[in-house]
């Protein structure tokens, strides 16, 4: 269980006119053991932020503080104790995984970060972790070639868990994957987050899916959060025009738009 | 890597095999047959020319030039081979860490690579062989510094791919060590390439290090290679060509067979796909067309061959669509929703084999006509949308130019008229008539989704297929350009086939959807039924999983277990019975036909799941 805070984080990329601001001057808050979902479109800054949270991009204002103390990601020792604290999954099945290691070799690899494990114990660390993400241990033997999107997925997750992360980000890692398949992962990330007491930024641009694993939810906008709220408040009473724009796209089963379907 | 052996049809790669193996044998046997000869000078035959006893001649010592020749096979390809590991390892190295470094060393290194470039590798040999010292290892450590650019930038470049997957950034935020990375990560996913050009790069060093000996600035005497015995039969090869034309022939020989192994071992690599099979379809006439159809599809079936068999992954589908209808097809990844629209546009890979009963276009027959007119017929009447609008759109051609293209190649439009059909069909799509100017590279995903739009309203179809058009799009844009197909089949009474995994996109605004499963329809619905009308179990779990704004949060989502059948060995009777939760014996028997529930409703399944009461 670990808190995050971030303050007045500043992300800057370079743009073909000269640097521009992916995620600008950025305050969040996720307290230990709750979900923050994150919403936004494509291009609104979430990516980076999660990506500036972990050292895989540099920040340029603002502070990162996991339990209240700073964190940087200069060198190799720095990352190492971040990586520790804070683990991500990202968003593509078909890179998550290195296409030549085997499940098994991706999680020992992993396992063995931090620990020293003997042959026997990083044989049996490996199927707990298949079987704390759903899968059957007989899966760690195949490549990722031979796995579905949803299972590499649900690899990805095992590998990141792996490390015993306090926080765990997840970057948009259903939006390539199937409705059928997605509801799965939900259910697996939903069942982990009760199950481990983890905190998780947990970031999309499917509302429902988002709202679905979330305690609170925070709504980003071209690099700035113009909404935040817990999941229900935010649901019952949107509060920024872009928040109902958002709720009002979702389609949805129950609602019908009778504008749209002539009779 | 592949190995010829597995091409065992390609002549080429049976003369590369062998050619390879007499140089390896010639390099491992040649000293110990003909070491003794080659060094024993012989005053009474000196500088001969060819006989029985010496077929090459001799030199100016009477050593005999075959048994010369041949023993010069073993340090002429050893000196080759040790230049390229030398030069391939540092520059592979040194391009591929700058995949795992910080960023500063990361733009040091890539400078320092970019300015090796800039010196040409040849020079830069000769100039280092002068300043080592005449000698094999001067020379050799002159050639491998001279290959380490080429092989650091091509590493650099292949790394750079690497460096930018998902995988590469987990195993960073592990906080695996830099060396980790490079040798675990990295080098295994790059090492494909830059063996086959090192492979290539040692013939090319073969013939480098015999220049470098025919100056004098490689083999030293008593030493000799290849290029040295080139060297000593020039100075006579106006009298006797053969002592200088045999080492020539014998570099020519060992750097042919070098460049056809990395020619092989690429065709291998290139080739590793299915192979190609192209049984035209055959001219089959249509069953009767019905009236007022702008599609009509029966019994359409697809078949690919894989490398592991043939598979058929659309099987016997049926589907019509009326002018002015606007229907869904739905269905997970993998069960053939798209192909099914390729197989209609006539747009899959030659090797797949298509087959139906019916296929009728705005009622002419697709299938009795020659390809030609299939085209035409396809290019007019019918209009494609795709799922990624970044890659639809060529990036190098102006809107204008992509707009017109189709109207003034089967219409005859003249320019400015289809310039003014142009600007009328971005207007349609929202769009001002200024972007006709602008390149693709200028919009958004939107805009050039409209823009894709506007190029199929160009031929005014009859029907549009859009396959997941917004799948790429932000929900907010999802939502403008699914009103957008709602309006133009209104303003223009095209049909509109929306093909989607969102089940809940297709039904909010469809009128009648059609599921797809494992390449069948196992259901055909009005859209306003998905909600709690559903009656094949199938569709049913679809709907429920999909989680809603209202969805519990304490409750798991309900799930469909299992996976889709496996392509290749599919087993009788209903392909959902393996994760079906109503099964019994007979839907392992036999399959079930789509049969009407009622005008509206059809259903492929046994013992379809009670309508619900709605409550209302």
């Amino acid at each position: 269980m670990t808190a995050l805070q971030l303050t007045g984080l500043t992300v800057r990329h370079h743009g073909p006119r000269g640097p521009v601001a992916a995620v600008d001057g950025v305050s969040l808050e996720i307290p230990p053991g709750t979900t923050l979902g994150l919403v936004g479109e494509s291009g609104s800054g979430k990516s980076s932020l999660a990506r500036a949270i972990v050292g895989l991009t540099p920040v340029h204002g603002g502070r990162v503080l996991l339990d209240g103390r700073e964190v940087r990601a200069r060198t190799v020792g720095d990352r190492r104790r971040l990586g520790r604290l804070v683990q991500i999954v990202l968003q593509d099945p078909d890179t998550a995984l290195d296409p030549r290691m085997t499940v098994r070799q991706t999680l020992g690899e992993a396992a063995t970060a931090f620990h020293r494990l003997d042959r026997q114990a990083r044989a049996e660390r490996v199927t707990a972790l298949l079987e704390l993400v759903g899968l059957n241990p007989r899966f760690a033997d195949r490549l990722p070639r031979q796995l579905s999107g949803g299972q590499r997925q649900r690899v990805a997750v095992a590998r990141a868990l792996a490390v015993e992360p306090g926080l765990l980000i997840a970057d948009e890692i259903t939006s390539a994957l199937d409705v059928s398949v997605q509801a799965s992962v939900l259910n697996t990330i939903r069942g982990l987050q009760r199950r481990l007491g983890l905190s998780m930024l947990f970031i999309g641009h499917n509302l429902p899916a988002v709202c679905y694993v979330s305690d609170a939810v925070a709504v980003m906008r071209h690099g700035r959060i113009v909404e935040t709220a817990p999941t229900e408040a935010l649901l019952r009473d949107p509060r920024h025009p872009y928040t109902r724009t958002l709720l009002a796209s979702v389609p949805s089963l129950r609602t019908s738009l009778p504008d749209e379907r002539p009779s | 890597m592949p190995l010829p052996t597995r091409y065992p049809r390609s002549p080429m790669a049976w003369v590369t095999a062998a050619m390879l193996a007499s140089l390896v044998v010639l390099a491992l046997a040649g000293p110990l047959l003909w070491g003794a000869a080659a060094d024993r000078p012989d005053p009474s035959a000196v500088l001969q020319g060819p006989s029985a006893a010496h077929p090459f001649g001799t030199d100016s010592l009477g050593r005999d030039l075959l048994a010369r020749v041949l023993t010069a096979t073993r340090p002429s390809l050893l000196l080759a081979l040790a230049a390229t590991a030398i030069g391939a390892g540092t520059g592979i190295l040194l391009g591929a860490s700058t995949a795992v470094v910080g960023r500063r060393t990361r733009r040091l290194l890539a400078g320092l690579i970019n300015l090796l470039l800039a010196f040409p590798a040849l020079l830069v040999a000769m100039f280092l062989a002068v300043v080592f010292g005449a000698g094999a290892g001067g020379a050799t450590l002159a050639l491998a510094v001279a290959g380490v650019p080429g092989f650091a930038r091509l590493a650099q470049t292949l790394a750079a791919a690497v460096a930018g997957t998902d995988h590469l950034a987990s195993a960073r935020v592990l906080g695996l060590r830099r060396h980790r990375l490079l040798w675990r990560h990295v080098l295994p996913n790059i090492a494909e390439p830059l063996l086959l050009s090192a492979t290539t790069a040692a013939g090319t060093s073969l013939v480098a290090l015999s220049g470098l000996s025919f100056l004098g600035l490689g083999v030293q005497p008593p030493g000799y290679d290849w290029g040295q015995l080139l060297n000593q039969g020039l100075d006579r090869i106006y009298a006797q060509p053969l002592p200088a034309l045999a080492p020539g022939l014998a570099i020519l020989y060992a750097a042919l067979t070098f460049q056809l192994l990395g020619e092989v071992l690429a065709g291998g690599v290139a080739r590793r796909g299915p192979a190609p099979r192209a049984p035209r379809q055959p001219v089959a006439p249509s069953g009767p067309a019905e009236d007022g159809l702008v599609l009509q599809v029966e019994g359409l079936s697809v078949e690919l061959p894989t490398p592991d068999g043939v598979i058929r992954p659309v099987r016997g589908v049926g589907l019509s669509l009326r002018p002015g209808e606007i229907v869904g097809l739905v269905g997970e990844s993998g069960s053939g929703k798209s192909l099914t629209a390729l197989a209609i546009a006539d747009l899959l890979p030659e090797r797949a084999l298509v087959s139906h009963r019916t296929l009728r276009l705005l009622g002419a027959d697709l299938g009795a006509m020659t390809p030609a007119q299939r085209e035409h017929h396809l290019a007019t009447g019918l209009a494609m949308v795709f799922q990624n609008p970044a890659t639809a759109l060529n990036p190098s051609l102006r809107i204008a130019t992509q707009l017109t293209e189709t109207v003034r190649a089967h219409r005859g439009a003249s320019r400015a008229q289809a310039l003014a059909e142009a600007s009328d069909a971005l207007r349609r799509v929202a769009l001002p008539p200024a972007l006709l100017r602008a390149r693709p590279l200028q919009l958004s995903g939107g805009q050039r989704q409209r823009v894709m739009i506007a190029s199929g309203l160009m031929v005014r179809p009859g029907l549009i297929i859009a396959d997941e058009p917004t799948t790429a799009l932000d929900v907010t844009v999802q939502r403008q350009i699914t009103r957008l197909l709602s309006e133009i089949r209104r303003d223009t009474s095209a049909a509109v086939l929306f093909i989607s995994h969102d089940v809940a996109l297709v039904g909010e605004f469809c009128e009648r959807v059609l599921v797809m499963y494992a390449g069948t329809i196992v259901e055909t619905l009005p859209a306003d039924r998905l909600a709690t009308g559903t009656r094949h179990p199938y569709t049913r779990a679809l709907v429920e999983s999909v989680p809603d704004l209202t969805a519990d949060r304490d409750r798991p989502l309900p799930t469909v277990e299992g996976a889709l059948p496996e392509p290749l060995a599919p087993a009788p009777g209903c392909p959902f019975e393996p994760r079906c939760p109503r099964r019994r014996d007979h839907c392992a028997e036999e399959t079930p036909p789509l049969e009407d529930l009622d005008a509206v409703h059809r259903v492929a399944c046994w013992y379809p799941v009670a309508a619900e009461v709605v409550a209302s």
